[in-house]
């Protein structure tokens, strides 16, 4: 992460989630639109516009089937939703700052496609894409593509599989390899693509169906930013895992607001080259209203099970709350109850006082989204393998 | 004189629609011009689907691609090679068009139909009722490598395999309800309950039990494009596809393939102007017919130089060939093979290698052509590019209207992202004077700007064993 001098703040980052109307299961009873233009084109670039123009550094778009909010923590009263990539794509043109990360599932996706479609989306952004990298553990999502379910530790074994096929995909074509020389015809180096020649891991008790194998090349060159960055929840991965390099960013959650510094300081201790990322829901007073009346007149509809820490109350106290969180995170994602109410309280009062007090980053156009986390663009693993056996043989 | 009676009720239209296939790998691509861009940058498919627009094509298409081709046991290093994958890029293209149709060409092999019917759907509504999808099929090991479900499929098997692949996707398609959602925020629910169907298939090669999780786009469901010409294909098109772009150029093939399509698509119990026919097509065009030929000679120097020209003839003879002139006669040297080794991903399957190269030899003999000469005529696309002055092609595709012959033209331009300049500029502008070209686009759906009837819904019963 960007330090700057001693006396300097650290400088963090703020995601938004922009799924639906909102986290709150109820959102869409709030929202400034009728309920069918929330599955349109339109709903997606006002969304994330008003992200980028609020001071977002990051959108996250999330995805995979929707269960009902009565039966399950995170369901919703809207069965309805648009593909995450195809969100971010859409909102890469239009767009010039703002990263676009959508959550793409690794237990019952196709690999090759998710690394081509994810190449395509830095490509169709500028390099401003990631890669939240979801394991679904829903039977209704293996019974979709016919496949016997995963669950436990298999999760995280098709998970880590899945980012390593793509890592290694996107380093199969070399920076380089598209030639265009004239004077010998050829297109393509075809030295600098590689085989990536990829076999899952199967020697797990809850593993599902045949391993499978990926041969490569990749189908598209390099993407723009190299690698993309892979955000992982905290948890899916094992040491080993994380230790291999799978992650560039964690995301932790914590059981109320107070204990998410705590959580994500443990989390720096254990993936100490991955920057953390603290999961936050927010309600805030807005026009008169009180938080916590806003809060409860969605709940009266639909009560809002949540997995992670929730803030209710004003925008003074977020402000200093984020203040107190980004001394241990690198950035915190926000989930607001209401998009189209909580987002205008934090883009006119909350990201304005973090940005007076020097605490957030200044997004730059044309940066990546390897710039925010202030990581280097990596040379191909392959490249990397083709010089270092060169220079061991000139010793 | 040219026959052109079609019958079984068909009414020809009188008009033409135009698409653009924005040429990832192949030879067609021109790649040493100065003029050439990047086949990659977001920039230049921005560039071509918006002159697109300007021109009031009907749609813009990409293909996919699963492998990389490869020659002699490599990655091809000649073509073009490398390309984003379709929908994604699509998807991006939507925010920055307001009209034009977004095709994309997706395999019914490597692909499950839930997840791919979702990602449709998705393109569907972020585009407003713009999407479409090129069924290809595809049945080799080689591909499936890259897959889970690596070669699974059995040659014969695919087209059955299709139709039942995108049946299910059509009931993944109709099973919301219409008006399911809640109009008001105060409603009982966002959804009325029940309004989604799940969607159920149990096959030799899959089972979906599904809940679709989006609602009927502004065009009911993404238009259905295909291509396939054997007999299989052609029936498999009249029975579910919405457009057809195999090429039949010349006037009298075109009109023979539109009669026998209207035969097969009223016998498959649809109306006879219900499979519109869309040939892909290449368009080399100037001011005079004089600088159109030039221009045609240039374009085929550089698709076929003298490298290409040798690999072309490598991948039949199963060997390296670098040591024979291009500007020479055909290797006297026999193949190694009996039986050709394809080269990945050209679609060249196991002609016999000796017979073929005899062949070859005793016409290039016969005609006095070199290497270069040879495989430059072969390759060439004569039968399926209009080349021309702007006014005599457009007189030639008046008559194609006028004849119904066939319903438009995929036009695959050799130049990114140049490639449409001039005949949006130059040949539109033409064909809108002869009264055979939109001036303006019909509506807001590609449905709508193809003039394709509202979709039937499926029958609400659940998969069928195949």
């Amino acid at each position: 992460m960007n330090t700057t001098s001693t006396n300097a703040p650290r400088q963090g980052f703020l995601a938004l989630e922009l799924d639906g109307d909102g986290a709150h299961p109820a959102a869409w009873r709030k929202a400034r639109h009728t309920p069918a233009e929330l599955l349109d084109g339109t709903r997606v670039r006002a969304t994330v516009l008003a992200a980028e123009s609020a001071g977002f550094h990051v959108a996250t778009f999330a995805d995979g089937s929707l269960p009902a909010a009565s039966s399950d923590a995170g369901g919703r009263d809207i069965p309805g939703r648009l593909n995450a990539l195809q969100r971010a794509a859409f909102a890469g043109p239009v767009t010039g700052s703002i990263v676009l990360v959508p959550e793409v599932d690794t237990v019952y996706t196709e690999p090759f496609h998710i690394s081509t479609q994810l190449a395509s989306l830095d490509y169709v952004s500028g390099g401003r894409a990631g890669w939240l990298v979801a394991a679904s553990d829903k039977v209704a999502d293996a019974a979709a593509v016919g496949r016997s379910h995963v669950s436990g530790e298999g999760l995280g074994r098709e998970a880590a599989d899945s980012v390593e096929v793509s890592r290694r995909l996107w380093d199969s074509w070399e920076d380089d390899a598209v030639i265009r020389d004239v004077a010998t015809g050829r297109y393509i180096d075809v030295d600098q693509l590689h085989y990536v020649d990829f076999e899952s891991t199967v020697d797990f008790e809850s593993a599902a169906g045949a391993g499978y194998s990926v041969k490569g090349p990749s189908i598209i060159p390099r993407p723009l930013q190299g690698q993309l960055p892979v955000l992982v929840p905290a948890g899916l991965l094992n040491a080993d895992q994380l230790s291999a390099g799978a992650a560039d960013a964690l995301l932790v959650s914590a059981p109320t607001p107070e204990l998410l510094a705590g959580e994500a300081a443990e989390a720096r201790a254990a993936a100490p080259g991955a920057a953390i990322i603290a999961e936050l829901d927010v309600v805030l007073d807005s026009r008169g209203q009180s938080a916590a009346g806003r809060l409860a007149e969605l709940d009266a509809y639909t009560p809002w099970q949540s997995s992670r820490a929730r803030f209710v109350g004003s925008a003074a106290e977020l402000t200093g709350l984020l203040a107190s969180v980004l001394e241990t995170a690198d950035g915190v994602r926000l989930h607001p109850a209401v998009l189209d109410v909580d987002l205008e309280e934090l883009a006119q009062l909350v990201l304005p006082a973090l940005r007076r007090r020097g605490l957030l980053a200044t997004p730059q156009p044309g940066s990546t989204f390897r710039d925010l986390l202030g990581l280097q663009r990596p040379a191909s693993r392959y490249a990397a393998a083709t010089i270092s056996a060169s220079s061991a043989a000139d010793h | 004189m040219t026959d052109t009676h079609i019958g079984n009720g068909f009414v020809p239209s009188g008009q033409l629609q135009l698409g653009v296939f924005f040429q990832g790998v192949n030879s067609g691509t021109v790649w040493k011009s100065a003029e050439s861009g990047s086949q990659t940058d977001f920039e230049s498919f921005r560039r071509i689907a918006q002159t697109a627009e300007r021109g009031l094509f009907a749609a813009f298409f990409l293909g996919e691609g699963l492998r990389l081709r490869e020659h002699l046991g490599r990655p091809h290093a000649l073509d073009v090679a490398g390309r984003p994958d379709a929908q994604t890029m699509l998807a991006a293209l939507a925010s920055v068009t307001s009209s034009i149709g977004l095709v994309a060409t997706q395999n019914t092999t490597y692909n499950d139909p839930a997840d791919l019917a979702h990602r449709l759907a998705s393109l569907d509504l972020l585009s407003g009722g713009r999407a479409a999808w090129n069924v290809v099929t595809t049945d080799n090991a080689w591909t499936g490598a890259n897959f889970r479900r690596g070669g699974y499929l059995d040659h014969a098997d695919r087209y059955v395999h299709a139709e039942a692949f995108v049946t299910t996707a059509k009931r993944i398609w109709d099973s919301w309800a219409d008006g399911a959602i809640a109009s008001s925020p105060a409603a009982a629910a966002w959804a009325a309950p029940g309004s989604a169907r799940p969607v159920h298939h149990e096959g030799k090669h899959y089972t979906v039990d599904y809940v679709p999780r989006l609602p009927r786009s502004a065009q009911y469901r993404p238009v259905l494009f295909q291509a396939g010409d054997s007999p299989e294909g052609r029936d498999f098109a009249a029975r579910q596809a919405d457009v057809i772009f195999s090429a039949h150029p010349k006037l009298d093939d075109a009109l023979g393939f539109r009669r026998d399509i209207v035969q097969r698509t009223v016998n498959a119990g649809r109306g006879a102007n219900d499979v519109k026919i869309m040939p892909a097509s290449e368009f080399i065009l100037a001011a005079t017919p004089e600088e159109a030929l030039e221009k045609k000679n240039w374009v085929r120097s550089l698709q076929i130089g003298p490298e290409q020209a040798v690999a072309y003839l490598e991948q039949f003879w199963g060997r390296e060939l670098q040591e024979f002139d291009p500007d020479g006669p055909l290797p006297e040297i026999d193949p190694v093979v009996e039986e050709t080794s394809e080269t990945r991903g050209s679609g060249f399957h196991g002609a016999k290698a000796k017979q073929l190269a005899d062949q070859w030899r005793a016409e290039a003999k016969d005609k006095g052509l070199s290497i270069r000469q040879f495989v430059s005529a072969r390759t060439s696309r004569g039968d399926s590019s209009f080349t021309g002055s702007y006014t005599e092609v457009a007189d030639r595709l008046a008559e194609y209207a006028r004849t119904g012959a066939v319903d438009g033209f995929n036009i695959s331009p050799w130049l990114i992202p140049t490639g449409l300049d001039d005949i949006v500029n130059h040949l539109v502008p033409e064909l809108q004077e002869r009264g055979v070209y939109p001036t303006g686009y019909a509506g807001s759906t590609l449905r709508e700007n193809l003039g394709l009837a509202t979709p039937v819904r499926q029958p609400d019963s659940v998969g069928v064993e195949v």
